[in-house]
């Protein structure tokens, strides 16, 4: 573990460095455009403090952006329409409810899929067809399509994060339903287990470890649904709409910070499952 | 009511014989006609029931009307695709994976970079990178460039993992044995490493396959020009032409899955002798 601090602390400052050298070089235009109006000579630190503190930059620096985070988190407060956590909540609550409709499906799938035959063989290809279809694509369709119906606000995105989720929960689950081997099933059948008892007692428990981890990209998978969802409804609420609106008036800070307030949301919820997964495994005693 | 009766019996038809297929032993004619039959029993009980419950084609157009819409438009739905998947898609899906299977060497190369670059990477690709697309389009226009660069950023981490995870998946007798041949890094990596790494790459390939797709058409919703896959959704959605969106998403679908199917093909004649591809 801490073998890799020092490897990964060097790769995230390399990171910055790069950022920053980034932003003096694509904001230096603007820069030099500015001063031939106004007659100046810019010398090199005026030009970085320049490229650093523009309104509109074409590549903010790092604590442009954080400031505004700071700014639309702390300073605001959370009912504000400007609040960034008042936005994120509402992606946020898109999100998890998609990713339990999501996780409930994917399930009952996976147990229809690994009992029965028929099923297995006709929707197991078609789920996995499912996928190779852009769905994002069809996101704007549901929004305006349910909208036309009267059902706005949070149903249509939870279905989009809804039809992004179920996908690896349903692979995951049924690999994980079908983990127990040939031996572990018999030792059920010399035990006159009937079949509920076989799921509840030894299908579900095994299936636990491939549960876990695709809740982890399904988590992810849902929250990209949530915000792509939001990007057709005009910019009202959310973290897309905050993405949207921003690249009509070119507010390129307010852009950067939503994706960092969006990247910092999807770690965080794969962390808490990632937390759940040990805490539940241990008691299990699988870990 | 006729069509809902339609509905009904193509249904049950449909399911009768998919469970009489599905007793039978498994060869490769049921395996093919069990989800064929479904899909096409889908697709009569989604006509049947627009039909006859009279739902307006603003909501949902039947099936038919779809399939006289994508013949009246090829020349649209042509120029489309062109603009969106040979040249946004393609492109970045080729420069976004190469470059990663060009990194993935470095990283391998050097345990420092591995160890920190890799936790890093991994970070990345659960994020949702969609994001970078409006960042993107401001920095490289509304034509298929933006568009090739999200591809690009969306496609680079899930193959680095991978291809990362496959170097390193050959076993330490296997390079011992290569060492007592006396080959060096490049002959052990050309002969040994990239074989064994190659069912790993093939699954950075196709998670890719998929992500590029998406990737070129959501960036198009942040601006593009008057062509293209996402522009002609996003328009047509607003003109409530959903035929015309419908057919856009059948090609969608078709693109989408013969990219994915071309790629599975490749991973089966490069890595016949894996397990997985034994049956």
């Amino acid at each position: 573990m801490t073998r890799n601090v020092l490897p990964v602390m060097t790769v995230v400052c390399a990171i910055f460095a790069l950022w920053y050298g980034a932003a003096i070089w694509l904001n230096a235009p603007w820069a030099y455009d500015k001063a031939t109006r106004t007659g100046e000579v810019l010398t090199t630190q005026t030009l970085i403090a320049d490229t650093w503190s523009q309104k509109k930059p074409k590549l903010p620096a790092p604590h442009q952006v954080a400031s505004e985070i700071w700014d639309t988190t702390v300073e605001k407060k959370i009912t504000s329409k400007r609040s960034l956590i008042y936005h994120s909540w509402i992606t946020l609550s898109a999100t998890l409810l998609g990713f339990a409709l999501g996780t409930g499906l994917g399930i009952a799938l996976a147990v229809g899929i690994v009992y029965n035959r028929t099923m297995d063989m006709s929707v197991m290809p078609w789920v996995i067809a499912s996928q190779t279809i852009p769905i994002l694509a069809i996101a704007p369709m549901i929004i305006v399509v349910l909208n036309a119906v009267g059902i706005s606000g949070l149903l249509p995105k939870a279905m989009i994060s809804m039809y992004l989720s179920f996908f690896p929960v349903v692979v995951g689950m049924v690999k994980g339903l079908r983990s127990p081997d040939a031996m572990q099933l018999d030792q059920m059948r010399t035990w006159n287990a009937s079949p509920t008892q076989t799921f509840w007692r030894l299908r579900l428990p095994s299936s636990m470890p491939y549960l876990f981890t695709s809740l982890k990209i399904g988590m992810a998978a849902s929250l990209v649904g949530a915000i792509v969802g939001e990007l057709p409804t005009g910019a009202i609420a959310g973290l897309g709409a905050r993405l949207l609106a921003g690249s009509y008036y070119g507010q390129t800070i307010q852009i950067w910070s939503a994706l960092i307030m969006a990247a910092a949301l999807a770690a965080s919820l794969v962390a808490i499952i990632g937390l759940i997964q040990r805490v539940t495994l241990k008691r299990m005693g699988m870990a | 009511m006729m069509w809902l009766f339609f509905a009904f019996g193509i249904w049950a038809l449909g399911w009768w014989a998919n469970t009489r297929l599905a007793a039978l032993p498994r060869t490769r004619v049921t395996a093919l006609a069990v989800p064929v039959i479904f899909g096409l029993t889908l697709i009569a009980v989604w006509e049947g029931i627009v039909r006859g419950f009279e739902i307006s084609a603003i909501l949902l157009p039947a099936p038919s009307m779809i399939a006289v819409r994508f013949a009246a438009s090829t020349a649209i739905l042509w120029e489309d695709f062109v603009q969106t998947v040979i040249k946004g898609a393609l492109s970045g899906y080729v420069i976004g994976c190469g470059s990663a299977f060009l990194v993935a060497i470095l990283v391998d190369r050097f345990d420092f970079l591995r160890r920190g670059l890799l936790p890093v990477g991994n970070f990345v690709a659960a994020l949702p990178v969609i994001g970078m697309a409006p960042i993107l389009v401001m920095w490289f226009g509304f034509d298929w460039h933006s568009k090739a660069a999200v591809v690009v950023v969306m496609v680079f981490f899930p193959m680095l993992v991978n291809t990362v995870q496959g170097l390193a998946d050959s076993s330490a007798m296997q390079r011992d044995l290569m060492r007592t041949y006396a080959a060096g890094y490049w002959t052990t990596l050309l002969k040994l490493r990239l074989p064994a790494a190659m069912p790993f790459i093939f699954n950075g390939l196709k998670i890719a396959s998929t992500l590029a797709l998406i990737g070129a058409i959501v960036a198009e919703f942040f601006g593009s020009p008057i062509r293209g896959m996402g522009f002609r959704i996003s328009t047509s959605v607003g003109q409530l032409a959903l035929d015309l969106v419908w057919a856009e998403i059948v090609v969608a679908a078709i693109a989408g899955s013969a990219f994915y199917g071309v790629v599975a093909l490749i991973e089966r004649a490069v890595t016949f002798w894996h397990p997985s591809q034994r049956n």
